[in-house]
């Protein structure tokens, strides 16, 4: 059915949602809604992404040549730190835990509201400050020490504007905590009637999951942080070897965040991706039980690994060793998680929308990411490979590959319930399949640029790896287009798009039992649940699968 | 193709191309599950879709759980194993020095001859490198030899190879260093070790790095104070090297390359039991170079051992 009003504001007579209750800009800034600050974050982040996503545009500009003819030097090393700290800390982070999360947890719990409304709206203003922060450095002229702010580069060798990205850092973190403390309070006490914690959706354990490491590891961030700030401001002498300080011993507070934060990124993902392909493939999700304590674990050990990163740092062998292998256990529950996502496709009834798209792309390039990131375990085979684009290659399929191609789905996959608007099946779908091979063209020929030996950050490089580099920044053509598309039809679907019904996709879960968009109070009245989490068999129907009605099928 | 130029790198390659064969099949197994079942079960097909076999799920969960994780430790112990020998350096090998600075490399031989941005090496002659750095962190990385290590300021760390095929080969500042990272490039010569020795004599001879040391002890006033005849209180730095060293606090230290360099950097950090702190710190005073060329005298000064050329 299509209405005839347009605009996102506009209503059917006596209609009310969360975005309809107030619409002064006032409203909406001063809102404790976990579903209004969702959007803020929505419309923040993406801010973000496109400022790091143009750096990375410049970075694949530059590496087209191997001459540094594009960047100078210096120009090219704060484009991609400027990447690094933006994609990580100011879009990957956040991206869906503080939107998709915020804005369905409560709904999927059956609550009202998160557990501390005000400390949600918090800690969005902590990271708008952060981000200020961050922005001036860059605006100044930004910093040079790449992502990781290595030490005693950082503290007593670059010129450049540490202490306000690192301040910016320090902040962007207790906004992380906020929103972690606010779901573990949520999910422990907000839980509707009959919610038992068996019941609870994948995506509600995995921001679970998510917040116990946002609220054990992001202060150690900061502690990174401020040593640095001390060291720099005070010449307090931590990392400095000249007055008996230890710069290896930085890397080792880094990473001891850095590690469990690629579980903060890529957790909520498989969350996303346990939710569309369990009700695109209309089965329950394979092995919920161990789908669930696999997360947890992943969370655990995560914490126990971060020496990988430091097989060539000087560590002692045995470190090298014991990490090596936490690192090999740790693959262990997200091969399990692939398999089941596989199984739960068995003897399913699959429609192919443009969010299963996206989460079939998860599971291929998450799948190679992991794979790939045995090697990186294995000692022998790491020392020729880390800080080459091997290494690169890998982490960006995890995180951009895995974790964005996750944010994607999930956005168009509850885009109906935030907006209340359709948007259109074929661009999207078309987006979703163009994001998975740009992808492939851009990341692929890294792994090989890798094994061959090119080191990262390097703006010039032998002309024997041009090839690799040149195919490589042509995937990235593709991939921008992939990524810019659903700018076009979701602008056009919030103006001008199909009225969604409460629930297109014929889930289950609570956030579907409730108006397109919800009214400020999430329900009407509280929910309560007597089932299992995806209830989508129904054993009665004739062989054929679920009804054919719902959406335009592939003939 | 990177070629395969150190007896160390067909052991990681093999290591590589078998988890190359591994994620294939892994890729191929899921990839082509994901396939058959989009086919089979998409929308509208007549196939079965009653409930699962009871033995689905938890006997088929805990199963390939059980065969991940061999496989985990399986690989690790592999690659694991294949490392060990790696980590234990060769007796006897030609020892190389290796000073980092934003943005060179300056390489030191035995016999005194000196080199920047480039490393010759005689071929089948396992090679140790004694590197440390100036300022940043730095990473000696040669793609050909699967080598790489970083280089540390304040400290030393060391890696060996054993060339196997005479040429050229990339060596990469491998931790970003600051501006110019992507020129710490420097090359690797391996050649016959005839045409090595022809290249040694041929190279301007400075004092051997001892010898330069022994004159730096001099000049330094280090031998005011630790010399034969010297009436300050002060060690002998005779057989000092890798002896046990008995510290003010009671501790033992064994006195290797990093404990001399801290020494002579921060005297005050590790205080000989029985001597006043009275040793000045050369931090600064004595450049890296110098401090290299000190330590190597020290080691020297071991009437058991000797430089190995
Ligand atoms: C003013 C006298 C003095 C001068 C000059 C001096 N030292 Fe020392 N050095 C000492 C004393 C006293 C100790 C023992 C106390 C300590 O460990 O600090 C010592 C200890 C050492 C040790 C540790 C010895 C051990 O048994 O553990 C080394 C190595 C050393 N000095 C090297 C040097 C070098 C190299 C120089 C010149 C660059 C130098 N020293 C200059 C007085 C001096
Ligand atoms: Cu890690
Ligand atoms: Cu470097």
């Amino acid at each position: 059915m299509r209405s005839d009003d347009t605009g996102l504001l506009a209503r059917e007579p006596g209609e009310t949602s969360y975005l309809t209750e107030g619409t002064t800009l006032r409203s909406w800034l001063l809102s404790t809604d976990h579903k209004r600050i969702a959007i803020l974050y929505a419309i923040s982040i993406t801010g973000f992404f496109f400022i790091g996503g143009a750096a990375a545009t410049m970075i694949r500009l530059e590496l087209f040549t191997p001459q540094g003819d594009f960047t100078t030097a210096d120009e090219y090393n704060r484009l991609f730190t400027l990447h690094g700290v933006i994609m990580v800390w100011f879009f990957l982070v956040p991206s869906i835990p503080a939107t998709l999360g915020n804005f369905l947890l409560p709904l999927m719990v059956g609550a009202k509201d998160v557990a501390f409304p005000r400390l949600n709206l918090m800690s969005w203003y902590l990271y708008i400050i952060a981000g200020i922060f961050t922005l001036t450095a860059l605006l100044l002229g930004g910093v040079d020490t790449g992502w990781t702010f290595y030490t005693p580069l950082s503290t007593l060798y670059s010129n450049s504007y540490v202490l306000l990205a690192a301040f910016g850092i320090f902040v962007v973190g207790f906004s992380s905590i906020a929103t972690g403390i606010n779901f573990i309070a949520t999910v422990h006490l907000l839980r509707t009637k009959g919610m038992t914690w068996m019941r609870l959706p994948l995506f509600a354990w995995a921001m679970y999951a998510t917040s116990l490491v946002m609220v054990l590891a992001t202060p150690v961030l900061a502690m990174a942080m401020l040593l640095i700030c001390a060291e720099r401001l005070f010449g307090l002498p931590i990392f400095d070897p000249r007055a008996g300080g230890d710069p290896v011993l930085f890397q080792h507070i880094f990473w001891f965040y850095s590690h469990p934060a690629v579980y903060i990124m890529i957790l909520p993902a498989m969350g996303v991706v346990s939710e569309i392909i369990a009700c695109e493939a209309r089965r329950r999700v394979f092995g919920y039980q161990f789908m669930v304590y696999a997360m947890l674990v992943i969370a655990v050990i995560g914490f126990l690994v971060w020496g990988h990163h430091m097989f060539v740092a000087g560590q002692s062998p045995f470190a090298s060793m014991i990490f090596s292998f936490l690192s090999f256990v740790i693959a262990v529950p997200s091969a399990i998680k692939v398999f089941n996502w596989t199984g739960t496709l068995y003897r399913g009834s699959i429609r192919f929308s443009a969010p299963m798209l996206y989460a079939l792309g998860f599971v291929g390039l998450f799948t190679l990411g992991g794979l790939t990131g045995l090697f990186l375990a294995s000692i022998p085979v790491d020392v020729h490979l880390s800080d080459t684009y091997f290494v690169v290659a890998h982490f960006h399929y995890i995180m951009v590959g895995g974790a964005v191609s996750a944010f994607f789905g999930g956005l168009h996959f509850w885009w109906p319930k935030i907006t209340g608007r359709m948007y259109s099946e074929s661009f999207a779908r078309f987006a979703a399949i163009t994001l998975f091979f740009g992808f492939n063209f851009t990341f692929f020929p890294q792994f090989i640029l890798g094994y061959l030996g090119m080191p990262r950050r390097y703006h010039e490089y032998p002309p024997e790896f041009q090839v690799w580099n040149v195919m490589s920044s042509t995937g990235a053509v593709v991939l921008a287009i992939g990524y810019l598309m659903p700018l076009g039809y979701f602008a056009y679907s919030l103006l001008n798009g199909k009225r969604a019904s409460d629930n297109p996709w014929e889930a289950t879960g609570l956030e579907w039992t409730t108006n397109s968009p919800p009214p400020k109070h999430n329900f009407l009245e509280p929910p309560v649940v007597l089932t299992e989490p995806y209830a989508y068999h129904d054993w009665d129907e004739a062989p054929g699968g679920a009804d054919e009605t719902t959406q335009d099928e592939p003939a | 193709m990177l070629p395969e130029a150190s007896t160390l790198a067909p052991a990681v390659d093999r290591i590589f191309w078998g988890l190359v064969g591994l994620s294939v099949v892994i890729m191929g197994v899921v990839g082509g599950l994901v396939l058959t079942f989009a086919i089979k079960y998409r929308r509208g097909t007549k196939a079965y879709r009653g409930p699962l076999p009871d033995i689905m799920s938890r006997e088929v969960e805990i199963g390939w759980t059980v065969a991940t994780l061999f496989v985990a430790l399986f690989i690790f112990w592999w690659a694991a194993a294949a490392q060990l020998p790696h980590f234990l350096l060769p007796k006897k090998a030609l020892e190389i020095h290796v000073v980092a600075k934003q943005w060179m490399w300056k390489v030191q031989h035995p016999e005194g001859v000196r080199e920047i941005d480039a490393l010759h090496v005689p071929v089948g002659v396992p090679v140790k490198l004694e590197m440390t750095s100036q300022d940043v962190i730095h990473s000696f990385g040669v793609p050909a030899f699967r080598i790489k290590q970083d280089v540390l300021p304040g400290r030393y760390t060391s890696t060996w190879f054993e060339a196997k095929e005479v040429g050229d080969y990339h060596l990469f500042c491998t931790e970003y260093c600051g501006t110019d990272h992507a020129r710490m490039t420097g090359t690797i010569t391996v050649m016959e070790p005839e045409a090595y020795a022809r290249w040694l004599a041929e190279q301007p001879h400075g004092e051997d790095l001892a010898g330069e040391g022994a004159q730096l002890f001099t000049a330094l006033g280090c031998s005011a104070c630790h010399g034969a005849q010297a009436r300050v209180p002060a060690p002998s730095l005779a057989n000092l090297y890798g002896s046990q060293v008995v510290l003010a606090d009671g501790s033992r230290v064994t006195a290797d390359e990093d404990y001399l360099r801290e020494s002579i950097e921060r005297p005050e950090a590790k205080v000989t039991a029985g001597y006043p702190s009275t040793m000045p710190s050369y931090q600064g005073i004595a450049s890296e170079e110098q401090v290299v060329a000190l330590v190597a005298y020290i080691k020297s000064q071991d009437g058991k051992r000797s430089q190995a050329r």
